[in-house]
């Protein structure tokens, strides 16, 4: 038994409960609420390590026995990714700690900002289909109340549509787990894929598939993505940086979790189908992160084009490229909820969301100009930065896969993400200055501070990699070989 | 039954499309609430509509009726219960500060 492993759910809705009755003390709730996610870094850091020494862990609940009852199942992918997460969640509490949105903070953010955490964990953890389903549901509730908090008209209209995307993606979920339910007998993770694997994955299953790749594109943004640029855009800054982080890279999970060890069996039908859809994301959202003026709508495209990046390395479906995936995965939570920090903090700054109404930032701030252009040139994939690992290793997979129309097309969204990003900075940052010394907004230094911290961990993530790389290669491992996944999660003895 | 089941959940499905696909908001919230109760009822069917008995063990009955669809149906139930009352506030919290109820006239803001 290993019960520390359903504490980085369970801390944060514990912490969440607690909070609700500290509603005229924001004090405590800021600091509460960034003191459990600490504790949950530290905890899934532990877990992650015993995982590296003993292998896949495993925790019955109600000691029932796989397949029968429900599991949390932690490899090296799920917990590398329960990790980050939580890292980057205590930077954008410490973020709204310091912004001090008071409206918001006395109608509950932090509970529900812990209450998301909680639902983004437990995702990962999970060993069950219909389990993965719950916590998917846990976090879009969580997320549909950060969406509309605040209720300007904005919010609200794109809270509809948002909700709305959401329903239909659910349903569709529940549709693929009746299905598969009704030919498999099980949802147990594991256990779907030691059937899959005996019955060979013939054309039904193969459908049902594609109807699960529908549920988590539209969670991911791939190719349907229609919903997320609007409703990002309506977000507040700490929110907005844990929505662009956290809530399509589950998206993301879900998929590498069910095409790598559930429907692997006819990667010429499903991996295609992935490769084509990353591809046609790839350009939507470098059309987009260059049509608009408007900073937030370049960053949300932005959002978009990783999607499409990372899942390049599962279309091409091997080792490589799924070490590439995983690497920009981390890399992609850590500075995709960077870049929004910062964006978030341009408009607080100047109150203005188009880039050729400021200009000269750096003289004014200029730490914080300095940020921004380390933010970008690790987004580019430039080498001493974290982005860099992981575009190398998917595009040699894909390469080796010989996937190169593919490897063309992402890498030019890479030089699309560093064309839209560099015309921001060169118009915000450069130039004559803008805003006159006297009229200058106080920068406070917490969120500074933490804006700070996410850019030395990219780079910290981009020099250290030979720290990383191990903790890379054994969840790639378990990725590409589901038996010992298999092993860990139905193993009983 | 199975047959009759899948039929009504066809005709559930027809209805919830239509209604989701409408311009007024209330109706956009029934139509989700229809779309769910027709994936229950999905649920329910996959998992064989047997008559059998309750499945404890130590009953005087042969055969057993599959427990586990029911528990999942219990829980979407609760979720989508949760959805729709959030759904059906937003909507009209919504309707108070924009003043319409029609989604044709919520839609886009007029940016670039």
């Amino acid at each position: 038994m290993n019960n520390i492993l359903v504490f980085p759910m369970v801390l944060p809705i514990i912490a969440g409960v607690l909070l609700l009755f500290f509603r005229s003390n924001p004090k405590v709730q800021r600091w509460g609420s960034i003191l459990t996610m600490v504790v949950v870094f530290l905890i899934s850091l532990w877990i992650l390590e015993k995982v590296m020494d003993e292998g896949i862990l495993r925790l019955d609940f109600g000691e029932w026995a796989p397949p029968f009852g429900i599991t949390f199942v932690a490899d090296a992918f799920a917990m590398l990714l329960v990790t980050t997460s939580s890292l980057v969640t205590i930077l954008c509490l410490l973020y709204a700690a310091f912004a001090k949105d008071e409206k918001r903070e006395k109608f509950f953010l932090y509970p529900f900002l812990l209450l998301l955490i909680a639902g983004v964990n437990g995702a990962f953890l999970t060993g069950d289909l219909f389990n993965l389903f719950v916590c998917f549901e846990v976090m879009l509730l969580a997320s549909y109340v950060l969406m509309t908090l605040g209720g300007e008209k904005k919010q609200l209209t794109e809270g509809i549509k948002y909700i709305l995307i959401n329903i239909l993606s659910s349903w569709f979920f529940l549709l693929g787990i009746a299905y598969l339910y009704g030919t498999l007998g099980t949802l147990n993770m594991a256990h779907l894929s030691q059937r899959i694997a005996e019955v060979g994955q013939p054309p039904l299953l193969t459908t049902i598939s594609i109807l699960f790749l529908i549920v988590f594109s539209l969670k991911a943004g791939l190719v349907l993505y229609f919903w997320l640029p609007g409703s990002y855009e309506a977000l507040p800054t700490a929110i907005s940086a844990l929505f662009a982080a956290l809530l399509t890279k589950v998206g993301v999970y879900a998929l590498f979790r069910s095409f790598t060890l559930l429907f692997y069996h006819e990667p010429s039908i499903t991996h295609t189908i992935i490769g084509v859809m990353a591809m046609i994301t790839m350009i939507g959202g470098s059309i987009g992160a260059i049509a608009y003026k408007d900073v937030r709508k370049i960053v949300a495209y932005n959002v978009i084009i990783a999607i499409g990046f990372i899942l390049v390395g599962l279309a091409s479906n091997n080792v490589e490229s799924i070490q590439g995936s995983i690497y920009y995965l981390v890399h992609d939570i850590l500075v995709k909820g960077l870049l929004f920090l910062m964006v978030g903090t341009v408009i607080y700054l100047t109150g203005k969301t188009r880039f050729d109404q400021v200009s000269g930032l750096i003289t004014n701030y200029p730490l914080f100009g300095w940020i921004f252009l380390i933010t970008l040139l690790s987004l580019g994939g430039i080498p001493p930065f974290s982005g860099f690992a992981g575009k190398l290793l998917i595009g040699k997979g894909a390469l080796v896969a010989g996937e190169y129309v593919m490897v063309a097309v992402a890498f030019l969204s890479s030089l699309f993400v560093l064309y839209s990003l560099l015309r921001i900075f060169l118009n915000m940052f450069w130039g004559e200055t803008s805003i006159l010394k006297k009229n200058q907004i106080y920068l406070s230094k917490g969120m500074l501070a933490s804006c700070l911290i996410l850019a030395m961990l990219t780079i910290g993530l981009g020099l250290g990699m030979s720290v990383v790389s191990p903790y890379v290669a054994e969840a790639a491992n378990v990725l590409t070989n589901p038996n010992l996944y298999i092993e860990g999660a139905l193993n009983n003895d | 039954m199975e047959t009759i089941i899948t039929l009504l959940i066809g005709v559930l499905v027809s209805v919830a499309t239509y209604l989701l696909l409408s311009k007024n908001v209330i109706r956009v919230v029934l139509g989700s609430a229809i779309l769910s109760h027709a994936i229950h009822l999905l649920l329910i069917t996959m998992g064989g509509l047997k008559k059998g008995g309750v499945p404890i063990l130590g009953g005087k009955v042969e055969t057993y009726v599959d427990a586990l669809p029911q528990a999942l149906i219990l829980t979407a139930i609760v979720i989508s219960f949760a959805v729709t009352a959030f759904f059906l506030v937003l909507m009209y919290r919504t309707y108070q500060s924009v003043g319409t109820d029609n989604l044709h006239e919520m839609r886009g803001t007029n940016d670039e």
